[in-house]
């Protein structure tokens, strides 16, 4: 197919790649280049620890089309696991200025917020969504009141004030792009977003290949596509679909962790507030969508960032506008996968 | 005639009756039973609160619509009036005008989201509703030259609604009920000086004035949502939560039904905030817009019981209840947990909230109907044994 028509026909066959490109070229025009590039890598990384926090709700919806509106909940806890590991039981490596060490501490860190996460969100699926499957009502008020006792309890443990963390010494700072280099010299990348486009883009691919690629990926699919299909070939769906709800929240813990290293300060209703992000990015890329949450991820991650500079007040609103946009052009989202 | 008045439609339980009879007599007969100005915002806060809940009632239990976005139009209506007075000063005037703007921005936002959940699907809807929400919370957050950011707005009310207004030359006497049940409670042989004990003075300044303005008030609206259930608009709406496909092939046009009670509901949510911002006096982001208010809402919805119009009324003042003296118990349940390392955790104070939500959810799986549907259930069963 010829370039040129299949730029013309960009927006009906690829959405999200059409809206990330205007919002990009948009905000070039209005923003000067240098600037513009330190904005865009700053918004992929937020966008990346966006996806993290988002992929695992977007594919509970999709394979059993139950809403967890707490979510953000198993974002605060991962934060909370994850921290305690870094301050109280490996402050040492922590605070050590070789990358190598810090890493002793950041790796352990963020398993222990996934196995948290992962196996309170397995209690949490008994006792809480599993007794209403099918009822969207009821889910959306028992995950409400689920995410209150989640909360309150992650006060009883860690206590009701913030919670400071401080970052490891080898994620501090920024890394200086040498002056030599044409065109880009001089900016300066914060480390710690360098490392969560990584870990995004890394978790993003191995998502994509578990999906594409491997025999739980094609049963995941089809239970997307329809239950009663996956159940009459025999396969427990139940089981399936209980690993992926794990895994969402063991996903969630470990967006939780890097967004409280990012923030360097930890509050148990931060899970509420990074929900606001999370729905925003699966209803733009489209429940059950794992490609489309990815791009909303960006999306949203941009557009916070470039506003943010713009005019630092109307970011919230910038982000809920293009959802609120979005869904007028598309109602299903970018990346539809299942009809809602 | 007080069929009538409950547009035939009677709490139907004896037990219910009674709780409800309780309440309203101690809404009505208020300041002149529980002295204190911590009761006093307990009584004015229930009164509000059964406007907010049973207006949310319309949507979420007779409609199964469900929106994440009351608390923006309780917010309308609160900032509405703190902003008018905050510009033009504590008349009557300012009010109105505060209150017509308010009213006129929810028309809007609730027309523009009723027309939103055409485009998308009931789900999609509740995550809509709790995205706008947001960004209005951030837009009235960050706009503080306005609205005075997280600080707040004090209200400035007309002197006739302050307390230096005193329309009774006298001291008015009132019966503690508190203090009568105390003194019975702690010294049963002699009921006679616990009577004596209970007796007390109060001015009766603007204060009691205004509270009485909002008992009137959400006396009234809750009548006319009551007959406004039981009339063929309220049937539709039942018809809709039951099957909305079913109710739109018999010929009603159930988007014009729905939109109408996403905007009623609004509005009605902005009347309130605009009484709440008159008897508290003081507005901010965290007592009419914040997130946990409208989880709330949804708690004392629920717990009261979802598609009858009295479990609002039965859950407001539960709730109200529960949040303003739940802690005073657990604090007394703490005095014999103390030392034990995680019990003390859970029992604290602070924890109220937690064995609150153990309750909601539990009462999802367990009571589905509610409070109120529990009761008519044992009524039901003890008319007709089986």
């Amino acid at each position: 197919m010829p370039l040129a028509h299949r730029l013309r026909h960009l927006h009906t066959d690829q959405p999200h790649l059409f809206l990330l490109a205007l919002m990009m070229i948009l905000a070039l025009l209005s923003i000067n280049p240098l600037t513009w590039l330190v904005l865009t890598i700053s918004g992929v990384a937020m966008g990346a620890m966006l996806f993290l926090m988002a992929s695992g709700m977007t594919l509970t919806f999709g394979l059993m089309g139950v809403l967890n509106l707490a979510h953000g909940a198993f974002i605060s806890l991962g934060a909370f696991a994850g921290a305690t590991v870094m301050t109280f039981w490996m402050a040492d490596t922590a605070e050590h200025a070789d990358l190598l060490v810090n890493l002793l501490a950041i790796v352990p860190a963020m398993l222990f917020a996934m196995v948290v996460a992962g196996m309170v969100g397995l209690v949490f699926e008994h006792l809480v969504i599993k007794p209403v499957y099918g009822d969207h009502l009821k889910q959306i008020l028992v995950t409400v009141g689920g995410s209150i006792i989640l909360m309150q309890l992650i006060e009883v443990v860690w206590g009701a004030n913030d919670m400071p963390v401080p970052r490891p010494e080898s994620l501090q700072g920024a890394f200086i792009v040498s002056d030599a280099v044409p065109l880009i010299g001089g900016i300066a990348l914060e480390k710690f977003r360098l490392v969560a486009v990584v870990l995004g883009l890394a978790v993003y691919g191995l998502m994509l290949w578990i999906i594409d690629r491997t025999r739980i990926g094609i049963l995941i699919r089809a239970g997307v596509e329809s239950r009663e299909m996956v159940e009459i070939q025999g396969y427990r769906i139940h089981w399936l679909f209980l690993g992926v709800f794990v895994a969402g929240s063991a996903l969630a813990g470990l967006g939780g962790t890097m967004w409280g290293m990012y923030q360097e300060i930890l509050s148990p209703h931060m899970g509420d507030e990074m929900m606001i992000s999370v729905i925003v990015v699966i209803i733009l890329g489209g429940l059950g969508s794992i490609r489309g949450c990815f791009y909303g991820a960006v999306l949203v991650g941009l557009i916070n960032l470039y506003v943010g500079f713009l005019e630092p007040r109307l970011a919230a609103v910038a982000t809920v506008g293009l959802m609120v946009g979005v869904l007028m052009w598309r109602p299903q989202g970018l990346i539809p996968v299942i009809k809602v | 005639m007080m069929n009538q008045l409950l547009s035939g439609d009677a709490p139907r339980s004896g037990i219910l009756t009674a709780v409800l009879l309780l309440i309203v007599i101690s809404l009505a007969f208020g300041p002149f039973l529980f002295p204190g100005t911590r009761a006093f915002s307990t009584l004015g806060t229930i009164c509000v609160f059964i406007i907010v809940v049973s207006a949310y009632d319309l949507m979420l239990g007779y409609t199964h619509i469900v929106s994440f976005a009351h608390t923006m139009f309780f917010g309308i209506g609160a900032y509405g009036i703190a902003m008018a007075t905050d510009g033009m000063g504590n008349s009557f005037g300012a009010i109105a005008s505060g209150l017509a703007g308010a009213l006129i921005l929810s028309l809007v936002l609730s027309l523009l989201l009723g027309l939103l959940s055409l485009r998308v699907r009931a789900i999609f809807f509740a995550l809509v509703t709790l995205a706008v929400a947001f960004a209005f919370l951030s837009v009235v957050t960050q706009l503080y030259n306005l609205t005075g950011g997280e600080d707040g707005l004090r209200v400035r009310v007309p002197r006739e609604l302050g307390p230096a207004f005193r329309p009774f030359d006298q001291p008015l006497p009132g019966f503690s009920v508190t203090r009568l049940i105390t003194a019975l409670v702690s010294d049963p042989g002699n009921p006679l000086q616990a009577f004596k004990g209970a007796i007390y003075e109060f001015r009766f300044t603007g204060r009691e004035l205004m509270y009485y303005v909002v008992f009137f008030l959400s006396a009234g609206i809750f009548l006319f949502l009551l007959r406004l259930v039981n009339s063929p608009f309220g049937r539709v709406l039942q018809a809709i939560r039951e099957n909305e496909f079913r109710a739109e092939a018999l010929g009603y046009r159930t988007v014009y039904y729905r939109t109408a009670v996403v905007i009623l509901s609004a509005l009605l949510a902005t009347v309130a905030g605009a009484t709440f911002a008159l008897i508290n006096r003081y507005v901010n982001p965290e007592n009419t817009l914040n997130f946990e208010l409208m989880v709330f809402i949804l708690l004392m919805s629920v717990i009261g019981g979802m598609g009858t119009l009295y479990g609002a009324v039965v859950g407001v003042a539960l709730f109200t209840l529960a949040q303003n003296y739940l802690q005073d118990l657990l604090r007394w349940v703490g005095g014999y947990t103390e030392g034990i390392p995680l019990l003390a955790q859970l029992t604290g104070p602070d924890r109220w909230l937690l064995w609150f939500g153990l309750l909601f959810v539990l009462s999802v799986y367990f009571f589905p109907t509610g409070i109120v549907g529990q009761f008519r259930l044992w009524a039901g069963r003890r008319r007709r044994p089986t």
